[in-house]
């Protein structure tokens, strides 16, 4: 399940979700993506690519399918403007055992931040810019890489 | 086809889409870019340090090598900063 929407989410109602009525759910993990303050930040707008955006984001949640033993993916990620503290994106992995949701969420934020179009334009005061990839974004991407060979 | 602009490459060129005949001899997705550049000021701004653009051809993400015979969308962005 992918969602791209304004509003913000409720991080229980998803876990709830992630785990359904399943009595084989051991293990679910839920990373959450906020807005910091960093540097006087004052809001951040967030645009994305309407169509490619949830394209990219079923094609990462089926390759985390692909390796790991998932009963459920869900990612939720926010558009628009947002302040410091708001919500971004949430991911949740439900599997029997911790290794595999743990690894799944880790690996969904990573292919997440290098694949699925979106772009953070960054106010602070006055000022304002489309920030820059960070190249450690792409090294944690290149990490599950060369665990694969 | 249609060509469609995200984040700064948007601002630059100062178009968000527009549906354009491309030139018989442009192949590939660098091609489209040389010939973007010679469409104005504000193109050749936007694509002027070509290696910071990323590109997808019908939502899916290419190389500036691909060829775009077969594409019915093409879009040109800054490398993604989501999460």
């Amino acid at each position: 399940m992918i969602r791209v929407q304004e509003q913000d989410f409720d991080i229980k109602t998803e876990i709830n979700a992630a785990t359904g009525m399943s009595k084989d759910v051991g293990a679910v993990v839920s990373f959450t993506g906020i807005v910091r303050s960093d540097d006087g930040l004052t809001a951040m707008t967030l645009e994305h690519y309407p169509g490619m955006t949830e394209r990219e984001l079923n094609r990462i949640a089926l390759l985390a399918k692909t390796k790991w033993p998932l009963q459920s993916v869900r990612i939720i990620h926010r558009i628009g403007r947002l302040t410091p503290g708001e919500n971004i994106v949430l991911v949740v992995t439900a599997s029997r055992h911790r290794q595999a949701a743990f690894n799944a969420a880790n690996f969904l934020m990573d292919y997440l931040k290098t694949d699925a179009p979106f772009w953070k334009y960054e106010e602070r005061g006055r000022d304002a810019l489309w920030i820059e990839r960070r190249t450690s974004d792409e090294n944690a991407r290149a990490r599950w890489e060369q665990i694969e060979d | 086809m249609k060509l469609r602009y995200f984040a700064w490459v948007r601002e630059k060129t100062g178009v968000s889409e527009e549906e354009i005949d491309l030139p018989a001899n442009v192949a590939t997705v660098s091609d489209v870019i040389a010939w973007l550049k010679t469409r104005g000021p504000e193109f050749e701004h936007a694509f002027k340090n070509s290696e910071a653009v990323r590109a997808a051809i019908d939502m899916s993400h290419v190389e500036q090598t691909h060829s775009v015979s077969d594409a019915h969308e093409i879009a040109f962005f800054p490398p993604v900063t989501g999460g």
